[in-house]
């Protein structure tokens, strides 16, 4: 086996989709990209930038990787923002938008030369968005990477933060439907998932045994599981509750399981919720991992029959992606980056309610030629779509094309 | 001497325009004014992006019409219109909000989208690079056609159409530099349609065309 990441992936996607990275990359060989988020355990922004930093590396670039860190109340009022930017209606107290704005002072004070000297700087998610404010100096291009669904954000809230995305020099988003109207151009890029990381690489049938036994799973029943954080966007009741539903036609286990991440005081709530509707079930397993419990998490995924994302809300859902990579059907919430992903019939299903959840779980379990089927074409849709190597070209195709503003046609030779 | 055949790839990327419409008349008036750029995504942008194939309707603006405003007429007559007949974005734009206007003109009512269902207006910016990777001879063409990607089937084969003076793709351009020699060939390239394949799929019938040839 190769220590180069870049042999490893090629292995995976092929030659020519490595041939071009290299090439693409060439032109920007030495730049120096800093990407600052707030947190380096937990949720998917994390995870890609765990591989993104030295992919870019051993491509030529100069990456780095900072987090802006803060108090409690920097992260309560990150968390009020990120759920009123996907609609909740909620009026942020003033003095935690107060510290939320010093705390990126104060971050930008240890953060300043190394953002001012940087070629590229990209701010993920909302909060560290201030910063740029913070930094007069700069000579790189900024640009602000939008994670979340921010399709119908409520309005004073989005009102704020455009303040602080406006200046950047471009912005990314997952999806069209997600972009707000800004004065520079708004990129579309989706996500994706790092097939050599503990979390989606192959594992064996005595380490999936293994995982199945420590959580007294009955390898003789099917399994379902949501893997997600414990967050109510998710529903994660409205999947004990398909659970339920579905129960009473086919037999059945559920797991619930999600770590928290650091920069999320809503988990622990949010989990007390799930057990009290889940009223000690002993097929309902409810399980609170820890941020690094990749392959544990990989495993419950691989012994699952289905795996569900029944979310309301809906950034793009790595989790998805992840379940799709290892060959298992989705059945998800009809919001956000899962319509992307789960198309109907092929890949999984898209529902509204528990009980289109139910259905679809019956109906798999009963058709097991057709599970199978939907599994092996969502493995290759991932292949085809979402892995880094797809999400790398075009971070450095955006960074080619940002440096000659808005011209449709960028000829490097 | 003609010179060697330069294979280039490309990288496409999508930007929003912050462009929406809701029904039918804003999607026509949305038309008129919208970057030629969007045109062109949203004819040929499919071809780089996930989704499995969608049979019936292989543009945007049509498979909207459908899934968006359930006007099954309307997504038929658009499904129709096949981009390479027209010379330029401006062509295209004409004909496509001539359909419109007429289905306009048939309705008593503008039919209208779920706020969950928008048309958003996408355009694109290609960076174009080369691979380095050079073929001299036609014959070399099978061998090398299996292995370049899909980005570079994307350039030549369907960007061509908008760079070249015939509306025709590099390869055959090419080809024509070396006389009648490979008339029959190109007859066969040409009958090629790029509209209606995956990029894949025409990369495995144009190394079948060329692996036919040269076995002949």
């Amino acid at each position: 086996m190769t220590d180069l990441l870049l042999d490893q992936y090629q292995e995976i996607v092929g030659e020519d989709v490595i041939s071009s990275l290299r090439q693409l990359a060439e032109t920007l060989r030495g730049a120096r990209v800093v990407h600052v988020n707030s947190t380096k355990e937990g949720g998917g922004v994390a995870e890609i930038l765990h591989r993104m930093i030295p992919l870019k590396k051993e491509l030529g670039l100069e990456p780095s990787w900072e987090v802006v860190v803060g108090e409690g109340e920097f992260y309560q009022c990150t968390k009020y923002m990120h759920n009123t930017l996907q609609g909740n209606r909620f009026e942020i107290p003033q003095p935690l938008l107060k510290r939320y704005e010093e705390t990126n002072e104060e971050n930008a004070e240890r953060l300043r030369g190394q953002l001012e000297e940087a070629d590229f700087v990209i701010i993920h998610d909302p909060q560290p968005a201030p910063l740029l404010n913070s930094c007069p100096g700069r000579r790189g291009k900024w640009i602000w990477r939008c994670h979340i669904d921010v399709s119908r954000p409520y309005r004073p809230v989005w009102k704020y933060l455009r303040n602080f995305v406006e200046p950047y020099d471009a912005s990314i988003w997952s999806l069209a439907e997600f972009a707000q109207p800004l004065q520079h151009p708004l990129y579309l890029i989706r996500p994706s998932i790092d097939p050599l990381s503990d979390k989606n690489k192959e594992l064996s049938k005595k380490e999936l045994r293994e995982v199945s036994k420590r959580f007294n799973l009955d390898p003789d029943r099917p399994v379902v599981a949501q893997i997600s954080r414990f967050d109510r966007f998710k529903d994660p009741v409205g999947v004990i509750q398909a659970f339920r539903l579905a129960k009473n036609f086919v037999p059945l286990q559920l797991v619930l399981a999600g770590g928290g991440a650091t920069d999320d005081p809503e988990g622990e709530e949010v989990l007390s919720e799930v057990r009290a509707a889940a009223m000690d079930e002993p097929d309902i397993h409810i399980l609170l991992l820890p941020s690094d419990a990749h392959r544990t998490i990989n495993g419950l995924q691989r012994i699952s029959d289905i795996v569900l994302q029944k979310s309301t809300k809906e950034g793009f859902g790595l989790t998805v992606t992840e379940a799709m990579w290892k060959g298992k059907p989705v059945i998800g919430g009809e919001v956000g980056g899962i319509k992307l992903q789960v198309h109907n019939h092929h890949t999984g299903f898209l529902v509204n309610t528990p009980e289109g959840a139910a259905l679809r779980i019956r109906y798999l379990l009963t058709h097991r030629d057709k599970l199978e089927e939907m599994g092996r074409k969502a493995q290759q849709f991932v292949l085809e779509n979402f892995l880094i190597t797809r999400h790398v070209r075009e971070y450095l195709t955006l960074m080619l094309a940002i440096l000659r503003g808005t011209e449709e046609r960028i000829e490097l030779v | 001497m003609i010179d060697p055949f330069a294979v280039k790839d490309c990288a496409l990327i999508a930007i929003a325009t912050g462009e929406r419409a809701h029904n039918l008349r804003e999607l026509r008036d949305r038309l008129e004014t919208t970057h030629p750029g969007c045109i062109y995504y949203h004819f040929w942008g499919g071809l780089l992006r996930p989704g499995f194939d969608d049979p019936e309707y292989q543009n945007d603006f049509a498979v909207w019409a459908y899934h968006g405003l359930h006007d099954r007429f309307l997504a038929e007559r658009l499904s129709l219109i096949d981009p390479t007949e027209f010379a330029d974005m401006e062509e295209l734009r004409r004909e496509l909000i001539e359909i419109i206007e007429e289905r306009l003109d048939e309705n008593e009512l503008v039919p209208w989208a779920s706020a969950h269902q928008l048309f958003h207006f996408i355009r694109s910016q290609i960076v174009v690079f080369d691979t380095g990777n050079r073929i001299s001879e036609p014959e070399e063409l099978k061998g090398q056609i299996p292995q370049i990607g899909v980005g570079s089937i994307f350039y030549h084969f369907v960007d061509a159409r908008r760079r070249t003076a015939n509306r025709s793709d590099d390869f055959s351009e090419w080809l024509k530099g070396f006389g009648n020699s490979y008339n029959r060939l190109l007859e066969q390239i040409a009958a090629l349609d790029p509209y209606f394949k995956s990029l894949t799929e025409l990369r495995s019938q144009l190394g079948q065309i060329l692996e036919e040839y040269t076995s002949r």
